[in-house]
């Protein structure tokens, strides 16, 4: 089976493309804020600057 | 687990780190099939090829007013209820709302202009979709522009609560005035109008964005509880400086009004 996109292939291949390519962009936003969030607070603890719970502040479980 | 229960922001935290990856793979899976169905879906008899732009358009302008819905909700879980988690879940809505929207307005217009021979009218859909764009965009300022986030987010929430009256406007703009834009045809009285062959691709992919929206949601307000939780451990460490130099420099000057009374 082949897809044909007619006259205005231009078109759709680029709605397509800007879709995917500001997905990737939320997508590596939200993991990169997370990757440097858990490094800033791991960096906080080294310090000794802790919860007053005591608990790591990256701890998820 | 209730809703009460997920007020606790370590729950929370456990909560999305089992959900997201299950949640991940239905949304990679689920967007395959829909991508798969679009692309194999048939052209249309009056726009040929170019109606394969709905799939993308359709969910994206959906999730557009949906997203702001969601935020809505969570504003009054703000203002109304005192939710902890609930202006972090408006917060990190925004930045994901706005990105669907400029979609929708992007797709929208590489739409309109093989079929309406213009990429863009001020007509009233097309002005008040892109109204509620400069509006996830002021939010996403009014955010930044506050430091402490519980007062940012009683403003936000009311600014959100206010420009959520726009989204009636939206949905109805086909109905109330003489647009460009076609009127509803699958959300609408009597039944969808597109045929099987469209429908199905277009629910398809219209289910797989909101859970890629669900998916990015929690992560970013995973995300957000983390920079609280930085935030509130660089206020300790300044508090612990500033109350040391206060010990240091009242320390000195006992040393120095001794030293003046043995003198």
């Amino acid at each position: 089976m082949t897809m044909s996109l007619g006259p205005y292939a231009s078109f759709i291949v680029m709605s397509y493309a800007a879709a995917a390519l500001v997905v990737a962009i939320l997508i590596g936003w939200v993991m990169l804020d997370y990757r440097s969030q858990t490094q800033r607070l791991r960096e906080l603890e080294d310090r000794g600057i802790t919860r007053r719970s005591g608990r790591s502040a990256t701890e998820q479980r | 687990m209730t809703l009460i229960d997920l007020a606790n922001p370590t729950r929370f935290l456990a909560l999305t780190a089992r959900v997201l990856p299950w949640l991940a793979a239905a949304t990679v899976i689920l967007l395959a099939i829909g991508l798969y169905q679009s692309a194999y879906a048939p052209d249309d008899y009056q726009q040929g090829a170019t109606v394969k732009i709905m799939f993308i358009h359709v969910p994206n302008a959906w999730l557009s007013m949906f997203v702001w819905g969601v935020m809505s909700i969570a504003s009054l879980g703000t203002l109304v209820w005192r939710h902890p988690l609930a202006d972090v879940a408006a917060k990190a809505a925004a930045p994901i709302g706005a990105s669907f929207t400029f979609l929708a307005l992007l797709t929208g217009s590489l739409w309109g202009r093989p079929m309406w021979g213009t990429y863009w009218e001020w007509d009233a859909r097309l002005t008040s979709v892109l109204i509620l764009f400069l509006m996830y965009l002021g939010l996403m300022a009014l955010w930044r522009a506050v430091d402490d986030p519980s007062r940012a987010a009683r403003a936000a929430a009311v600014l959100t609560l206010v420009g959520a009256i726009n989204l009636p406007i939206i949905k109805f703009s086909v109905d109330w005035w003489n647009t460009l834009h076609q009127p509803a045809s699958v959300m609408r009285m009597g039944g969808s109008a597109l045929d099987k062959s469209f429908l199905i691709p277009l629910l398809v992919m219209a289910i797989a964005f909101t859970l890629l929206f669900v998916t990015l949601h929690l992560a970013a307000m995973r995300n957000e509880i983390l920079r609280r939780r930085v935030r509130s451990l660089q206020m300790m460490q300044a508090s612990r400086i500033a109350f040391s130099s206060d010990v240091a420099a009242g320390s000195r000057q006992e040393n120095a009004s001794k030293e003046v009374g043995a003198a």
